[in-house]
């Protein structure tokens, strides 16, 4: 866009008196008749206290079966081993489920949490929740984070986390009311389930009084119909956007947990509260945390209009950038660029998206990538012809797009719509779709198999329809299994006998039951790993080191990229404990980063952190403490998912379609950079290559970077402290300070001796010449 | 043609003692002190004398996340410190770095247009102007990370 229209523009929306019009279909609610059917079923009074350095020093406890609702104080030992958020979280299931609970299960808890720097304002990012629950997807815990209001809230009106156990008869609202001092579970039997109506009636329905302030106070989290329907469920979490006039919606995405949320029979979850300032947080040292706020938003001001541009595009600015440098998925991550890419890259988006509102998902955060486009006319389904405000697109949703191979600006945004208000993970949805399809390219799925859907790339149409039967409950077979994401239709292709077994399982791109997001990992191995080794299953949350590893060739060792990938993986499992969003962290870097010793880590803004986290909470903490909270967090949690039967090196199997070549196809379109590596990395005499046909090549290249795959697996359990099989081992839980968890260690030890006599405390890769595992010492830690 | 009244200084006036600064100190926090208690400053540059002071371009009402900051049908930008929530953006963001935060106060302040520094100055180096909005406007906005 030009300067001049820009300017123009900025000034349309900047100068406005009376507020910006979205242009939405107007609704009209009798609030008095959906508040009159409401019947309480519970109800708990507290005591309203202020926060302390952070805490509000106690989380809340729902049973919906029992009808139950108490409060747990919290224990300074809690705090210093799991510091809050996604560590408080850990804590609470591990105390209240057991290894065979699945998500479904009475016991089941879904819990929502902040973190002792969750809702400061004065710097960006600092209003995240994180969610966790045994997910349907994976069997395993799987935690998630998401911006809104919620968490702020819920620790404003009295608790640092709540965990939501048994299951309601009908459906009902859990109400966190820091404005009364109370918490209920009420029926809710008149509301929508989709979730841009239903937050958009709550926001209304809890207010504290008529007002925009009123509105403003108010924080809902909800799924919708296709989380009642799918394993992709997802949560919203949302906030009232004064200048628009409309709750808009945050998602925690992965795993599941909107199903959860559904499955229980929750509506919504709300916190509200009447009063909060910059005080409420109670900083020891708010001056401390505002000087160096201001220092970064002045770096936002200067600096990201030629770095990221986040505050005018959000992430999608990475579509072209991916696109680029071949990591952008394309018909489900055969290749890594398109040829009509460029018309979903993020200037096309820039005239969708309204301008100059400071799109925040939380007060502060002048990095302000959620955008929305408003006034969206819905094409398909059930809202066709309304006025809708879209939250997004994110680059992810981008991703899946292309990956789906679908072009059209609004057909993102209308599977973006979809995707939130019926309450699914774009991601999950995304990704096993764009499998789908390429099964579909195959005639291993057809139109008879897929319930008369023409499931082929690039059929937006088709897609569209898929969600709005699954979300409609539809019963036909493919419909109900689709839903449940890659790994079952695997399974249930096998079932079927239709097609190649192994071509079926190297393609559909899930690990450990979840769907990968959307970046082509091929060409970078630390980034296989980041995907892999990870603990709730293939995601962007641990670590992102494609470029380090591809582009800038940083970490070429297996030692180097083992290193990386346990720092990086400890430094954003950080931000989960504290309530915090990463983005800040190295979506705009200082302007003298490159001259740092280590310009990946962003040192500027690691300190930035600590002096934060010390301004807080009064600690006296190093960046090097801030990783020791992390690694306390990331190996209980590995510890729960041993415990839970799915924590070891076996888990932490990816398909081969995130390793290589899996398909002619794929190895042709890229054949001179395959051949080179032949030569170059595996070790085939040039002269003899022209004699291989391509399918021995792919044979070869095959085994090559599965070994590859294993040979980093060994340098990166060793380096995290793991066993040969990937369990935290007792003596590296002990230097954590876990010394007293007598039931974790004790269950750790007896896993290890499993692992022993069944003979996989061995390495993973095969070893050949002057090659070495990381030790030849089989019992290594008990040297530690 | 909208208009809006903001500072004007003559350095030639300027006897550097500052009583512009504690006047407005006196304004926003009862103190005398001026510095960076003050909104209007008056710095040494290598120039000589210069005000670094608001011009009310209004781009910290597009910043805040609450709205809590306005233009008054005057045209002067003001701040309701009861909604303020203390994110300091509208600090970070300001072009000229006249968005102002006082020691141990979080709620920032900024230059209202009231004209006590005009009074306080003796030698009338201070002078309250009257100027078209939409000029001091387009100097700012797309600069400014917003496209």
């Amino acid at each position: 866009m030009s300067d001049e229209n820009c300017k123009a523009e900025a000034k349309l929306i900047g100068n406005r008196a009376t507020g910006f019009q979205t242009g939405n279909t107007e609704h009209k609610w009798d609030l008095a008749a959906l508040r009159a059917s409401h019947v309480v079923l519970a109800e708990y009074a507290y005591e309203k206290k202020p926060i302390v350095k952070g805490y509000a020093g106690r989380t809340l406890y729902v049973d919906l079966t029992k009808k139950e609702i108490r409060e747990i104080p919290i224990t300074e030992d809690m705090k210093k081993k799991f510091t809050g958020g996604r560590g408080f979280g850990l804590k609470l299931l591990w105390d209240s489920i057991n290894p065979s609970t699945r998500w479904d299960s009475d016991e089941n808890g879904l819990v929502l949490t902040a973190g002792p720097m969750c809702g400061s304002t004065q710097y960006p990012g600092f209003g995240k929740s994180l969610a966790l629950s045994v997910s349907p997807s994976t069997d395993i815990i799987c935690d998630s984070n998401a911006g809104g209001y919620f968490a702020p809230y819920m620790k404003f009106a009295g608790f640092d986390a709540v965990q939501i156990h048994g299951k309601a008869d009908e459906d009902v609202i859990v109400l966190i009311d820091g404005v009364e001092g109370k918490v209920r579970i009420e029926t809710a039997p008149g509301e929508e389930t989709n979730s841009h109506v239903l937050a958009e009636q709550l926001t209304h329905l809890y207010a504290f009084e008529d007002s925009e302030k009123g509105k403003q106070g108010v924080a809902v989290v909800s799924a919708g119909t296709g989380a009642e329907n799918s394993y992709w469920g997802c949560l919203n979490i949302s906030f009232y956007d004064i200048r628009r006039k409309v709750a808009r919606l945050k998602q925690h995405g992965r795993g599941g947990l909107g199903t959860v949320l559904r499955h229980k029979k929750i509506k919504a979850v709300v916190s509200r509260i009447d009063e909060f300032d910059a005080t409420t947080n109670d900083a020891i040292d708010l001056d401390k945390i505002a000087e160096i706020g201001a220092n970064y938003h002045k770096e936002m001001r200067d600096l990201d209009k030629d770095q990221c541009n986040m505050r005018t595009v959000g992430t999608g600015h990475l579509v072209e950038i991916m696109d680029a440098y071949d990591l952008l998925p394309t018909e489900n991550y055969r290749f890594g660029q398109h040829p009509k890419a460029p018309k979903i890259y993020s200037p096309h988006f820039y005239k969708l998206w309204t301008q100059v509102i400071p799109d925040g998902c939380w007060y502060g955060c002048t990095m302000a990538c959620a955008k929305a486009a408003d006034g969206y006319t819905v094409m398909t389904g059930p809202y066709k012809g309304h006025k809708v405000t879209v939250d997004g697109p994110e680059y992810e949703t981008l991703g899946c797009s292309s990956n789906m191979s679908i072009w059209d600006p609004l057909w993102v945004l209308e599977f973006n719509f979809y995707c939130d208000t019926y309450g699914l993970d774009t991601i999950s949805t995304g990704t096993a779709i764009a499998f789908y399809m390429e099964m579909y390219e195959y005639g291993i799925l057809n139109k008879e198999r897929c319930g008369g859907l023409e499931l082929c790339f690039g059929n937006a149409d088709a897609m569209m329809e898929l969600l709005h039967r699954m979300a409609a409950g539809d019963d036909d077979e493919f419909v109900k299994i689709a839903g449940k994401g890659a790994r079952r239709v695997k399974d249930w292709l096998k079932i079927k006998n239709w097609g190649d077994q192994q071509l079926i399982e190297d393609c559909g791109m899930e690990s450990k039951g979840l769907e990968y997001s959307e970046y082509v990992t091929k060409e970078s191995l630390a980034m296989q790993g980041g995907y892999g080794l990870t603990l709730k299953g293939p995601q962007h949350d641990e670590a992102w080191l494609i470029f380090m590893d591809m582009v800038n060739n940083q970490i070429p060792t297996f030692a180097d990229k083992a290193e990386a990938l346990h720092y990086f993986p400890m430094w954003r499992t950080w931000f989960g404990l504290n309530g915090l969003c990463k983005l800040p962290w190295n979506d705009v870097e200082p302007a003298d980063n490159a001259e740092t010793g280590e310009p990946a880590k962003v040192p500027g803004h690691v300190q930035n952190y600590v002096d934060i986290q010390n301004a807080i909470t009064g600690w006296n903490v190093t960046k090097e403490d801030l990783i020791l909270q992390s690694e306390r967090a990331y190996n209980w949690q590995r510890s729960m998912n041993v415990w839970m039967g799915r924590g070891r090196r076996a888990d932490d199997w990816i398909p081969y379609r995130s390793m290589g070549p899996v398909t002619r196809l794929e190895y042709v379109s890229r054949q001179e950079m395959y051949d080179k590596q032949m030569v170059e990395d595996i070790g085939v005499p040039a002269d003899s290559l022209e004699a291989m046909s391509i399918e021995d090549r792919m044979k070869m290249m095959y085994h090559y970077r599965q070994n590859r795959y294993q040979k980093l697996a060994d340098a990166v359990y060793f380096r995290r402290g793991w066993t040969h099989n990937g369990v935290p081992t007792v003596q590296k839980m002990i230097s954590l300070g876990f010394a007293d968890e007598t039931k974790m260690l004790e269950m750790l030890q007896q896993k290890i001796d499993e692992d022993e006599a069944a003979g996989l405390n061995t390495w993973g890769g095969d070893y050949v010449g002057d090659e070495k595992p990381p030790t030849d010492d089989a019992k290594y830690w008990e040297k530690w | 043609m909208t208009t809006v009244k903001i500072i004007k200084f003559d350095p030639s006036k300027c006897d550097g003692d500052l009583a512009c600064e504690k006047a407005c100190s006196n304004v926003h926090h009862k103190n005398e002190n001026g510095g960076e208690w003050s909104a209007i400053r008056i710095i040494k540059g290598d120039t000589g004398l210069v005000m670094e002071n608001c011009n009310h371009c209004g781009l910290c009402i597009d910043m805040c996340p609450v709205q809590a900051i306005r233009r008054l049908g005057s045209g002067t930008v003001v701040i309701n410190k009861k909604l303020c929530i203390g994110c300091q953006a509208c600090v970070g963001f300001c072009s000229s770095e006249v968005m102002r935060k006082a020691p141990a106060v979080i709620t920032p302040f900024k230059c209202i247009s009231c004209g006590k520094c005009v009074s306080a100055c003796p030698n009338g180096a201070l002078e309250l102007v009257e100027v078209d909005l939409e000029e001091v406007e387009e100097t700012v906005y797309h600069k400014q990370g917003v496209c």
